[in-house]
């Protein structure tokens, strides 16, 4: 057990070596932080390559790297090249919205596709199931701005013409702190998350559910006597369950992340959008700050759900 | 993943399967077509494929390419009629037809996308697999570092990385935006990583059987064992991620044209089609942002249920089709 967990920090580490120095070289070399200043009167040459120096560069690559690995080992992360401000607290600031938008997603997810696909599958081949099948194909094979944009011309524009109760877009200014304005801005968001992520969820969760009906087990509880809800919910369903643990354990560190598409079409000011907007003017301690976060959150949660899945489901040991 | 033990149990379910049925024997191809066949969503979703590309194909012999780019101003954001079927956009070029020549776009992003990730998805993993020790530790340390970032913050930063300077590119006598190749590029290199897994798995098993060792003492060579045997006898699995790859590919490239990273204008694709119809969507130009959405979704279903269909097919042990 001891040597599993040390092998897999190694593991970890060296992956998250390989992540920062690819992260590195792919946003130092394809984003010139220099450029703002390219068309700006006023700046000199020699403007230019003091401002160069005092950000650190006119060091060579390898150099820059190991500076930017060191500072960020102690916890600094550098100072955004636009806003000035330390890029640490930028993420500070964001984190909390994305994740009051991705947890409340998150866990209407888990519900909406639990109902879905214990429904598909129990009633499996009904009117149903493949109505269920079929909208969750349909909402896998969707971009999910397509949900998006079609709730923006429904339920902000065309309600507010037709002067019923409108949802707001988002481009509007408003207070995060008033949890009513909160709920209004989250409803539409939320809602696209959940049709896309259930989609995929409720298929795979109707596939194992019917996987392990099948099994002798249910059999021997269904001979035993028991009515259909205990062999469901008390055998079935359980067993059933526990892929979709590993699944959604994957997931949560991507909520650190944030939903970049869903953020950038109802303007939420989360992570996914600090990053859209920082790595377009080339900001890169932004870009790698956020970057670095993230996985770091994958690859530590990777190892932590491959632990809790051996105290859910005893037949599998570490190894 | 779950194909790798089965696809290797498939010479033994095959035999078995023989013996039962007293008929004429049925060769494994043989087989697959069976269980597909009687996979009737994915005979759906193969025939709508098919009935797109057709429709693509007559449509680019029936409107030469010009019409897809004639702007006609009087005729500005027009909505459908009987000379403009899927209305116009907002500089008055016909919808109907650049959905057909996007389409070519976007099919050929999304096929040489998919190339690329599934030769690179069956390299590293058939590499690493096959030569094992440090080789196989750092590919797939390296494959699991792809995998941890978000991916579309790797396809942001991939692209601003390859993106610097795009130029014009002239195939097949026809000329197209750079941006084409940067996509295609983008999207092959950040999905390749799935079937590197699974490639590797299957190697990991098939490396070791008998065949694979008569092969070395007879001398063949390294390359000649890879493509020989352990490439053919791990297709299935390739083919199916390859199908569904197809739909991912061009669920990807809308994401790519959405964020504005993708094929610029004037050539069209399905995503930056939408991409555009965007900013006009809120003035009522519908018809801009439904056609191409409904063309994407239709194609990426298809493409998903084919897929779906190929890995039951694939699948030895899903007799239940039979």
């Amino acid at each position: 057990m001891w040597s599993y967990l040390v092998r897999r920090f190694v593991q970890a580490i060296f992956i998250l070596f390989i992540i920062t120095m690819l992260c590195f070289v792919l946003t130092r070399l394809s984003s010139d932080p220099m450029a703002q200043y390219a068309n700006k009167p006023g700046i000199s040459a020699a403007d230019k390559e003091r401002i160069a120096q005092s950000l650190g560069l006119d060091k060579p690559m390898p150099v820059q790297y190991v500076r930017w690995l060191g500072l960020a080992l102690q916890g600094d992360l550098g100072n955004s090249f636009f806003s000035k401000q330390p890029v640490l607290d930028m993420i500070k600031q964001r984190l909390p919205m994305t994740l009051v938008l991705m947890i409340t997603a998150e866990i209407f997810i888990i519900l909406v596709s639990l109902v879905l696909g214990l429904v598909a599958a129990v009633k499996q081949y009904s009117f149903v199931d493949n109505l269920i099948t079929t909208l969750s194909f349909i909402g896998f094979s969707m971009p999910i701005f397509f949900i998006a944009l079609g709730c923006i011309m429904l339920f902000a524009v065309k309600f507010k013409q037709w002067g019923l109760p409108y949802l707001p877009t988002g481009a509007d200014i408003w207070n995060p702190k008033d949890p009513v304005e909160m709920i209004r801005h989250l409803v539409m968001p939320v809602f696209c998350l959940v049709a896309i992520q259930t989609a995929g969820y409720s298929r795979f969760l109707r596939t194992s559910i019917l996987e392990v009906l099948g099994l002798d087990y249910v059999r021997t509880a269904r001979a035993k006597g028991l009515t259909e809800r205990v062999t469901l919910y008390k055998h079935a369903f359980r067993n059933a369950i526990l892929p979709f643990v590993t699944i959604i354990g994957l997931d949560i560190p991507f909520l650190m992340g944030g939903a970049l598409v869903t953020e950038s079409v109802f303007t939420w000011p989360g992570m996914g959008r600090l990053f859209w907007e920082y790595a377009g003017r080339g900001d890169y301690p932004v870009v790698l700050g956020v970057l670095l976060l993230t996985s770091t959150g994958v690859v530590f949660f990777t190892i932590i759900v491959d632990l809790l899945y051996t105290v859910i489901d005893p037949r599998i040991r570490l190894s | 993943m779950a194909d790798t033990s089965e696809l290797v149990n498939s010479s033994s379910n095959v035999k078995s399967l023989k013996a039962d049925e007293a008929k004429a024997p049925l060769t494994p191809s043989q087989l697959i077509w069976r269980r597909f066949r009687k996979h009737r969503m994915a005979v759906v979703g193969g025939i709508g494929a098919v009935i797109l590309i057709l429709f693509i194909i007559i449509g680019s012999i029936v409107y030469p390419e010009t019409r897809a780019n004639e702007t006609d101003l009087k005729q500005r954001l027009a909505g459908p009629s009987s000379t403009h079927w899927f209305g116009t956009d907002s500089v008055g070029r016909d919808v109907f037809i650049r959905i057909i020549y996007g389409g070519q776009i976007s099919l050929f992003i999304g096929l040489l996308a998919v190339a690329v990730s599934v030769s690179l998805g069956t390299l590293v993993g058939g590499v690493a697999a096959y030569y094992g020790g440090w080789v196989d530790s750092v590919m797939m340390r390296f494959t699991e570092a792809m995998l941890a970032i978000p991916s579309l913050f790797l396809l942001i930063v991939l692209a601003k990385f390859i993106g610097r300077e795009v130029g014009q590119v002239v195939i097949l006598g026809r000329t197209f935006s750079g941006s084409i190749g940067i996509v295609i590029l983008v999207i092959g290199l950040t999905s390749w990583m799935y079937l590197a897994r699974i490639v590797r798995a299957n190697v990991l098993s098939i490396k070791e059987l008998d065949y694979v060792s008569a092969s070395r003492a007879l001398g063949a060579s390294d390359v000649r064992i890879f493509f020989k045997h352990l490439v053919p006898n791990t297709l299935g699995p390739i083919i199916v991620s390859s199908t569904l790859g197809l739909a991912g590919a061009i669920l990807t490239e809308a994401y790519v044209s959405f964020l504005g990273l993708g094929v610029q204008q004037p050539t069209s694709t399905w995503g930056n089609m939408m991409q555009q119809a965007q900013s006009f969507l809120i003035r009522g130009a519908w018809w801009m942002w439904v056609f191409p959405s409904v063309f994407i979704v239709f194609i990426i279903l298809c493409v998903n249920l084919l897929g779906d269909g190929l890995r039951d097919a694939f699948d030895p042990r899903s007799n239940r089709h039979l």
